[in-house]
């Protein structure tokens, strides 16, 4: 069995073929807000989005958050989730006080850092194989108001982008770029940079009302002959240079949670995701040829992240951050090309010690994980004797 | 500020409606049979934002106690503004074609103990001359059909008893709202397979309560059974007896 949250997982991580699922999204309640210390007590199906609705109004705010708000607090410890804070805050488990795990053999273990702290360790990032995270302790951070004030400015080059995140991690919470992946020659590198910090504003802004994307249409609308135009407009868009921009936190933090199902503008056969992580020394050159690589296929999308982390240790033993530069692009799925493209791009990886982020794969080898997270051997012992994923099947050769 | 009392507060559609009252300040009693289960609820919906939230456990059997039920409630909120009568349970109905004892139990529990419980909040928010009460009927209860219809008959035992009591407290102030959920996913029907016609029972919960703030005579939800159930009624019973609903 596998406990599965709200299955924003990209790959197969919350997948569990021929097994059985938990669903946890029904483990929703609260257990206790302390509006003083800003810690929620929860249990582990609680989402996101229902925090914020419920205690942004109060001025607090999640302390690290992906780029998606529907996502369990149980998903976020599981995969250890980083956000555009990373080189600030580090990841999501650095501000679980505490958690309880629920065992097969009926025994519940409390972890914090002091606690139990080789379980902790083992199940933050553990892909929710050491058991059922039943609730957690958060420590949520104080926040001026729903909004986000910074800058915005076009990038030319890599080393543009380097540049500007040093030149930002002092004095900016979030940073997060966009690079055009299918620029080439010159203009290869090229994006945008955003950087802003919480601020107060005119109240915290309604909810907007949610588009759905209808219907899954029969081709993908991301394709080479839409990407490059769009690419070229966004980047060149008068919005792409601020200099003093303001975000509401739906903007900045979740864009894509304004269209439900937006999955589907990849057509039938969907998507992968690929995030890698590659040490700042020689990592520009790794991004750089990656980029080459990509813009060469004419595939990726306009879905593109690039973002420094920061040097904070994660504390999972298969967390994905680490100290180095991330790279996170969606590919339509175009059959083995796009499978090729993605094995090349773990070739550079790998060359350069790096990892690829479980919660957004569907493909890396096992030879490539267990290079990615040499202490996986370790790990294993953790693993419920009767928990299991795909992902883990696959990753480690073991059946289930 | 409302002070709502719940009757079978367990069940996953109360407590959806529940956090849609908590949400918006008020004061809840709730009750059920599981003391640690309403006690997770109470410090849920304090989280939430429930200005109060006080608890008595029972079974909907025990009719006798109702009296000193309400008594207590209107004790601990200081008065009572509404009341959501939640309580029930999913026949099986070749169980209860089988025993006597089994059906009246599912007709005690399910129609019963509910118009007893509307008959005493009737009278009280009748001298007070407001209050809300509210019942958590169904659809089964349109038509009875060879599936439920011992679930349907004490539904539509509800139903009719809940019109005949809104039309008798209407011109003294006091709302009557049927309630005729169609299929939710709940614990209740975990061993239905699921398809399109199911709903969250987060989005029936927010329908209850916006119902019972606007007094809506009978809720069908989601709405979409409305038309549905006007057409099953419709169908002939020399046609409807052939058919296997």
């Amino acid at each position: 069995m596998l406990p599965y949250g709200n299955g924003r997982s990209y790959g197969d991580t919350c997948l569990n073929d021929g097994g059985t699922l938990l669903l946890a999204t029904g483990l929703d309640r609260y257990v206790s807000f302390d509006a003083t210390t800003g810690v929620i007590e929860c249990e582990a199906g609680v989402l996101f989005s229902d925090i914020i609705d419920l205690l942004l109004p109060r001025g607090w705010f999640l302390p690290v958050t992906p780029g998606t708000a529907f996502v369990t607090v149980g998903g976020a410890i599981a995969n250890d989730v980083h956000g555009k804070n990373h080189h600030r805050a580090g990841t999501f488990a650095h501000h679980v006080l505490e958690f309880e795990l629920q065992r097969s053999d009926g025994s519940v273990l409390r972890c914090s850092r002091t606690q139990n702290p080789e379980w902790f360790a083992a199940t933050v990032g553990g892909l929710g194989l050491t058991g059922l995270i039943r609730s957690a302790r958060i420590q949520l951070r104080p926040v001026p108001g729903g909004w986000i004030h910074g800058d915005s400015r076009r990038f030319g080059s890599l080393t543009d982008f380097f540049r500007l995140s040093d030149d930002s991690e002092t004095d900016f919470e979030y940073t997060v770029a966009w690079v055009d992946c299918t620029a080439a020659g010159k203009r290869r590198g090229r994006g945008i940079f955003i950087r802003g910090n919480h601020a107060s504003g005119p109240g915290v802004p309604a909810a907007q009302s949610r588009l759905r994307f209808p219907f899954t249409p029969p081709w993908s609308l991301v394709n080479p002959l839409t990407l490059k135009p769009f690419n070229e407009l966004y980047y060149h868009r008068p919005a792409a240079e601020q200099l003093d921009g303001r975000w509401d936190w739906r903007s900045f933090f979740y864009p894509l949670d304004g269209v439900l199902a937006w999955n589907r503008m990849y057509g039938p056969r969907g998507f992968f995701q690929y995030q890698c992580v590659v040490p700042r020394e020689g990592g520009e050159a790794a991004i750089d040829e990656m980029l080459q690589r990509i813009a060469r296929s004419g595939s990726g999308s306009f879905l593109v992240v690039l973002k420094i982390f920061g040097s904070m240790p994660s504390l999972g033993m298969l967390s994905f951050p680490r100290p180095g530069v991330t790279l996170a692009i969606d590919f339509q799925d175009r059959g083995p090309r796009t499978l090729a493209l993605l094995e090349s791009l773990d070739d550079i990886t790998r060359a350069m010690g790096g990892a690829v982020y479980p919660a957004k794969d569907a493909r890396m080898s096992a030879e490539a994980f267990q290079r990615y997270f040499p202490a996986w051997e370790a790990f294993s012992g953790f693993v419920d004797p009767r928990f299991s994923s795909s992902f883990w099947r696959r990753v480690t050769g073991r059946p289930a | 500020m409302r002070r709502i009392l719940i009757m079978g507060a367990g069940s996953a559609i109360a407590e959806a409606t529940a956090r849609e009252f908590a949400r918006r300040g008020d004061a809840l009693f709730l009750v059920g049979r599981s003391a640690p289960r309403l006690e997770a609820m109470a410090q849920d919906l304090k989280v939430r934002g429930a200005s109060a939230v006080a608890m008595g456990t029972l079974d909907a059997r025990e009719i006798g106690q109702f009296p000193s039920l309400l008594d207590a409630a209107t004790q601990a909120l200081g008065g009572l503004d509404a009341a959501l009568i939640a309580h029930g349970t999913l026949s099986d109905q070749a169980a209860c074609q089988m025993s006597v004892d089994l059906m009246l139990d599912e007709i005690n529990i399910n129609a019963l103990s509910v118009m007893a419980l509307c008959t005493l909040l009737a009278n009280r928010f009748e001298a007070g001359g407001h209050g809300t009460i509210a019942v958590i009927s169904s659809v089964a209860g349109d038509r009875g059909r060879q599936s439920n219809y011992v679930y349907g008959s004490a539904k539509a035992a509800v139903s009719t008893f809940t019109s005949g009591l809104r039309q008798r407290l209407s011109p003294k102030g006091v709302k009557v709202v049927t309630i005729k959920p169609g299929f939710v996913d709940t614990p209740m029907t975990a061993a239905f397979r699921k398809g399109f016609l199911w709903a969250s029972s987060g989005s029936v919960g927010k329908a209850i309560a916006r119902a019972m703030i606007r007094g809506t005579p009978v809720l069908y939800v989601p709405g979409f059974w409305r038309p549905i159930m006007w057409i099953i009624r419709s169908i002939p019973e020399f046609v409807f007896r052939r058919l296997k609903l």
